[in-house]
């Protein structure tokens, strides 16, 4: 196992680009750090939910009278019993509280119960009557689109269609590479599943949600619009998060339980189970995309066409920003002056898609590495070559127009990844446990039948919300006797938000005492834990009001001492001053003092895209680059991923242990989508929701990691840091898929890459 | 439903099981009706090893074992290997490396790694790999986790 | 209907009773099937009988006179998986180490496996190449079925209502054995396919059988027979033409289906790639 760049020890410090442990961590391994789904209330009810067992289907009739007449059942809730408005939904409301006329989608939400056990509830929904006449599935993305079909939802069956056009449109050649790509539906996977305890406030005049979810405020402003209750009547306090990776962006249980627990007056548990889970939120698109790439004989990118069909399923969801993330980042981060793109995002039968990590950037990046490969073959130089002849620098264009105003280390990324060492150790290892080859315990291989390949993959991340979004953050810090107490929305899902709060505050205030309040709807909005945002958004929030809170702590010990504040700092944990020989603790001029603060961050603005796709509808961007070495069982079909070597372009490590974590954690999933994860769909029903059929990677398909952490601050980034979870994991499926191709000399271009698609097609 | 009382072995105290249906697993039965909520359930399937627990010694996915089927049995759940506040050499090993994230399968993994390290006092990366293959950990790709229990292995090896 | 009693015999006879006086109570071993079904709601089980904990059950006996092993349906693939059965079984073994995981692996029995009778299940194709013995008892008597008479169908033995599967006695044979599995992950997958080959030296014979490719496991009598015919026992030889041939007819008695974990085309290709492997590894030499 190797991990460079991370520094083994620790400092009692805590400050910015220490490895500093989590503040969460021994609560978390002791087993006492409560989830959403360990809380509980005296007089708790389990709350539960029917689903639709069609794709597609009018409710001719719902009879809930059998439910109702079980023992153990206090409530049973369908479409008309939505006191507020009957649809939700993160852009365009258009996904139903409870399905009203139609189900769209296999597990679509029909009623709801609470009860006294969860069997009570099994049986309860079971008893259900709901009549309905099946309707054909629309599953087909093109045909959605193609306006060949009625449309199967009131606002039509295209999501968004969105084109690019910039520059000179003629260009054609010398020399021309093309393919088409597809992508299956990648589920998110977190494992701690959807959960929440709604209490409801006497007389029912609110409710108080303790729920698992990426946004407390955007939750709230659809909970209570549903319910039709004002915004304050509704409170939302994070419930401890197990994972998010995008699939908690949406309401999903949220509703329901706020409204069972108003309706039945008692405090209402739910929790959803594994299968239940892959249709109760959304997952990432499955894609097709087609690419063209011209190019001049030395293999400089002269213009792309593209064209870009996301099925977003059966509700609108984030599917209009996942396709502007996509398109916009169509050329990777390579230099391009001429384009012609297409987008499309479709809806169908299918489950609903929306947030992932990556964003839509995932499906753009496995085209376009796939292209840039072809490209080097074509003109015939190296894969490491053609993307360093194209590495994109800080001041070139993206096709939308926008100038790269960010830090953009495109071609030292590529370099210092080629220089990491390759794997030690032959195929097989050296001490041939069959564990390492591909088939692992199952023997089916033996070295002779290996062939090894390697492959890169190199991305460009956008960060942050686009198209004209006023995307903020809010916290207010507290500075008394020395403590710092910090309050903030910022949802933590594991990401380490609030290692890095506490960081901020100590490095900035020079206190060793920071305690972190309650995550909850008491304070402004944090936006989103979402878009590789919070570090930039979040930790500009704190370092701000922290900053404010030193102005006023300067202020106070330039007052008592006669000084000017501008001329004292801080230094470790004392105010000192710069001109003279002031040096005064912290705690102690912070004494009976209470300073408080609260700061609001904005990014800069960003435009909406005009009809050519032409405008600075991003804020800022990261870049990695990965190489991927892989052994692959040719006749069989079998992968093992043996190494990627990343160097990734931070900003500032702000904690070197939570980068490395973060990093490592995002090839995993990119790994997964490239060899083995895909929610499986036949006419539009689920054939694999559950973890026995749906594989994620285990210890044993994770490769040695080695990484190489870029650090050159950004001037833009509040701290310099860049956030950094969402690239890992773009490129790690590219960079498989490419190492694949490399092993067996074919064209693969669909992920998860199953065996068959290496052992039983037709050399490409 | 049918119900009955019975009592379970859980971290050397016998605790009563009231008013549970008897179809129950021992995961259910742990965090709901005995309020030990440390092992937690991601699939019920035994295929994420988040509710890990020994049973009589041996380390098991305590959603695919029938609660009343384990009377009499030893049963050691994530409440049981250290005092809260008295993280063990294992849980402290977690937290210092850098193999918690969201936390949501820590404790399974807790649990698999003691056992693995009780009976294996210098296991191999591969053999970690191989023993720890039944917990699914979704945020951190694996290898601070595989670097907390060496560390673990390093400091028990270098302290005897 | 849910479950409305749990019983936990610790004799066998106390368990025959139990099963005598409600023979369609659901048995349960070591739980890694059966609770997968009670978590989901969709087992219509009203009484259970846990047999993990009778103690006859879970002994070995190995009978070098007879050149028999004797594992008892309690027997779990931890306990099969390591010395001493790895070594008079090895094929057994190496299917252990592909189930499930650690903590399956310490729950699942040998019996269990039998009970399901999965066409995935990784210890079938090992017993059948093996022409396992399986030993039923019930509180009318005891009965012994080959393999082959056990398992009728897919999830579906010769197990009677009131019966219970008490064991499996396997030969200890000195030749090359192997069972090799095909999944998409490299721990923890269910077989898209998966072979056990085991020579019989004395009988200058091998048996090959075949899992996940059928409703039941196959065996490949031609395929066998081509070995039998054209194999070199003495000196571990076999040409590669015979190889091939040997592939082809494990391919050919394949009977797969299309589901989500794969598909038709590619189990069939996959058994045969596996069977010519295995052969190869049990006949070294050209």
């Amino acid at each position: 196992m190797s991990a460079t760049g991370v520094a083994s020890e620790t400092t009692t410090r805590g400050g910015l680009g220490d490895n500093v442990v989590r503040p969460d961590g021994v609560a978390k391994v002791q087993g006492s750090f409560a989830f959403s789904g360990d809380l509980t209330a005296d007089g708790f009810l389990w709350g539960a939910t029917l689903r639709s067992p069609h794709p597609y289907a009018r409710i001719v009739r719902i009879d809930a009278s059998g439910a109702w007449a079980i023992d153990g059942v206090e409530c049973v809730l369908t479409a008309s019993d939505v006191p507020g408005r009957a649809t939700y939904g993160l852009i365009s409301h258009d996904q139903p509280v409870f399905a009203h006329e139609y189900v769209r989608f296999e597990g679509e939400p029909i009623a709801a119960v609470a009860a006294d056990h969860p069997e009570t509830c099994r049986r309860a929904l079971a008893a259900i009557v709901v009549e309905y006449e099946v309707l054909a599935p629309l599953t087909d993305a093109e045909r959605a689109i193609d306006g060949s079909h009625p449309p199967i939802h009131p606002d039509g069956n295209v999501l968004r269609h969105q084109r690019i056009v910039r520059g000179d449109q003629s260009i054609v050649g010398p020399i021309t590479v093309e393919g088409t790509y597809e992508l299956g539906m990648q589920d998110q996977a977190f494992l701690g599943l959807e959960a929440a305890l709604a209490l409801p406030d006497p007389g029912g005049e609110g409710v108080e949600l303790f729920v698992a979810t990426q946004w407390l405020h955007e939750d709230r402003k659809q909970i209570a619009a549903c319910l039709d209750l004002p915004e304050e009547k509704v409170r939302l306090t994070l419930g401890g998060v197990g994972g998010a990776f995008g699939a908690r962006e949406d309401i999903s249980l949220q509703v329901h339980c706020c409204l069972l627990a108003l309706r039945s007056g008692r405090p209402v548990r739910m929790a959803y189970s594994r299968q239940e889970s892959f249709r109760g939120h959304v997952h990432r698109h499955p894609g097709k995309v087609w690419m063209r790439h011209h190019a001049d004989a030395s293999g400089h990118i002269r213009r792309i066409e593209a064209r870009f069909v996301l099925d977003g399923g059966a509700y609108a969801s984030t599917s209009s920003a996942v396709l502007v993330n996509a398109i916009t980042h169509t050329q990777g981060p390579y230099k391009c002056d001429n384009a012609t793109v297409d987008g499309w995002a479709a809806r169908t039968n299918n489950l609903p898609c929306g947030a992932m990590r990556g964003f839509g950037v995932v499906q753009a990046c496995f085209a376009h590495e796939a292209q840039m490969d072809k490209l080097a073959a074509a003109v015939g130089i190296d894969p490491v070559e053609i993307r360093l002849r194209n590495a994109m620098e800080t001041g070139d264009h993206l096709i939308t127009g926008q100038v790269i105003e960010s830090v953009a280390p495109v071609a030292r990324a590529i370099r210092e990844t080629a220089a990491l060492p390759l794997p030690d150790e032959p195929v097989g290892g050296h001490d041939g446990d069959p564990m390492r080859l591909p088939g692992g315990a199952g023997l089916t291989a033996d070295r002779g039948h290996i062939r090894r390949g390697i492959g890169w993959g190199v991305s460009i991340k956008n960060l942050m919300y686009s198209e004209g979004f006023d995307d903020y953050s809010t916290a207010r810090v507290r500075l008394a006797d020395g403590v710092a107490s910090v309050k903030f929305a910022t949802v933590e899902v594991g990401q380490g938000f609030v290692t890095i709060a506490g960081q901020i505050a100590r490095s900035v205030l020079g206190v060793d005492d920071v305690v972190l309040e309650t995550i909850d709807t008491k304070i402004g909005s944090a936006g989103s834990t979402s878009a590789s945002r919070q570090t930039w958004m979040s930790g500009g929030a704190i370092d701000g009001a922290c900053r404010l809170v030193r102005e006023r702590l300067f202020e106070n010990v330039a007052a008592a001492h006669d000084l000017d504040a501008v001329q004292l700092a801080i230094d470790g944990t004392d105010v000192v001053d710069t001109l003279g020989t002031l040096r005064v603790a912290v705690a102690e001029a912070t004494a009976g003092v209470v300073i408080d603060e609260t700061f609001e961050y904005h990014h800069r603005p960003t435009e909406d895209l005009d009809e050519n796709g032409q405008g600075n509808c991003h804020t800022a961007f990261a870049f990695v680059a990965q190489r991927a070495v892989v052994d692959v069982d040719p006749e069989l079909g079998l992968v093992k991923v043996v190494q990627i070597a990343t160097a990734q372009d931070v900003g500032r490590a702000l904690n070197p242990m939570s980068v490395v974590g973060q990093i490592e954690g995002g090839i995993a999933q990119g790994l997964g989508l490239a060899v083995m994860e895909e929610i499986v769909q036949v006419d539009g029903h689920v054939r694999n929701a559950s973890f026995t059929d749906y594989l994620l990677p285990t210890f044993l398909d994770m490769p040695d990691v080695v990484i190489s952490l870029i650090e050159e601050p950004d001037p833009m980034a509040p701290m310099g840091a860049k956030g950094v979870g969402e690239p890992p994991c773009i490129a790690a499926t590219p960079a498989i898929v490419a190492a694949i191709r490399d092993a067996i000399g074919k064209d693969i271009s669909r992920v998860p890459v199953r065996p068959g698609d290496i052992c039983l097609t037709e050399v490409g | 439903m049918s119900s009955e009382m019975y009592s379970l072995h859980v971290n050397g105290e016998l605790r009563e099981v009231r008013d549970a249906w008897v179809g129950e697993s021992l995961l259910f039965v742990l965090r709901e009706r005995l309020g030990l909520l440390g092992s937690k359930g991601a699939c019920e399937q035994g295929e994420c090893g988040s509710c890990s627990v020994l049973v009589d010694g041996e380390l098991l996915c305590s959603c695919l074992v029938l609660a009343a089927g384990a009377v009499g049995q030893a049963i050691v759940t994530i409440e049981g290997v250290a005092p809260l506040g008295a993280p063990n050499d294992v849980q402290q090993a977690f937290v210092d490396c850098g193999a918690v994230q969201c936390g949501f399968c820590t404790p399974g993994l807790i649990m698999a790694a003691h056992a693995l390290l009780e009976r294996s006092a210098s296991p191999t990366e591969i053999e970690i790999r191989e023993e720890l293959s039944g917990n699914i950990c979704r945020c951190t790709g694996y290898g601070r986790i595989i670097e907390a229990v060496q560390s673990v292995a390093v400091a028990r090896r270098s302290a005897t | 209907m849910p479950t409305t009693s749990v019983t936990v015999p610790r004799t066998l006879s106390d368990a025959l009773r139990v099963l005598a006086d409600s023979p369609d109570a659901t048995v349960l071993a070591g739980g890694t099937d059966l609770m997968v079904e009670l978590n989901s709601g969709h087992r219509g089980a009203t009484d259970v009988v846990v047999v993990n904990r009778i103690g006859e059950l879970c002994t070995w006996q190995h009978n070098p006179q007879l050149g028999t092993l004797h594992l008892g349906a309690g027997i779990t693939y931890s306990e099969i998986e390591q010395s001493p059965i790895a070594g008079w079984v090895p094929a057994l073994a190496q299917a252990a180490r592909t189930v499930g995981s650690p903590q399956i692996r310490h729950a699942a029995t040998i019996g269990g496996n039998l009970g399901t009778c999965s066409p995935a299940g990784d210890g079938l194709p090992v017993l059948c190449a093996l022409e396992a013995q399986i030993h039923l008892a019930s509180a009318a008597g005891e009965r012994t079925l080959p393999f082959a008479d056990f398992m009728v169908g897919p999830k579906r033995t010769a197990r009677v209502p009131g019966e219970l599967i008490t064991g499996v006695t396997v030969p200890v044979l000195p030749g090359w054995q192997g069972y090799s599995k095909v999944g998409v992950r490299n721990a923890m997958v269910i077989a898209v396919a998966s072979s056990a080959l085991v020579v019989d030296q004395e009988q200058q014979g091998v048996r090959l059988a075949l899992g996940s490719v059928g409703p039941v496991i196959l065996r490949c009598p031609e395929a066998e027979a081509l070995v039998a015919a054209e194999g070199d026992f003495q000196s571990s030889r076999i040409r590669s033409t015979v190889v091939a041939q040997f592939a082809e007819l494990a391919r050919r008695a394949a009977r797969p289906i299309d589901d989500h974990r794969s598909t038709a085309e590619y189990r069939r290709h996959a058994v045969g790639i596996l069977a010519a492997r295995q052969l190869r590894r049990a006949f070294p030499n050209e």
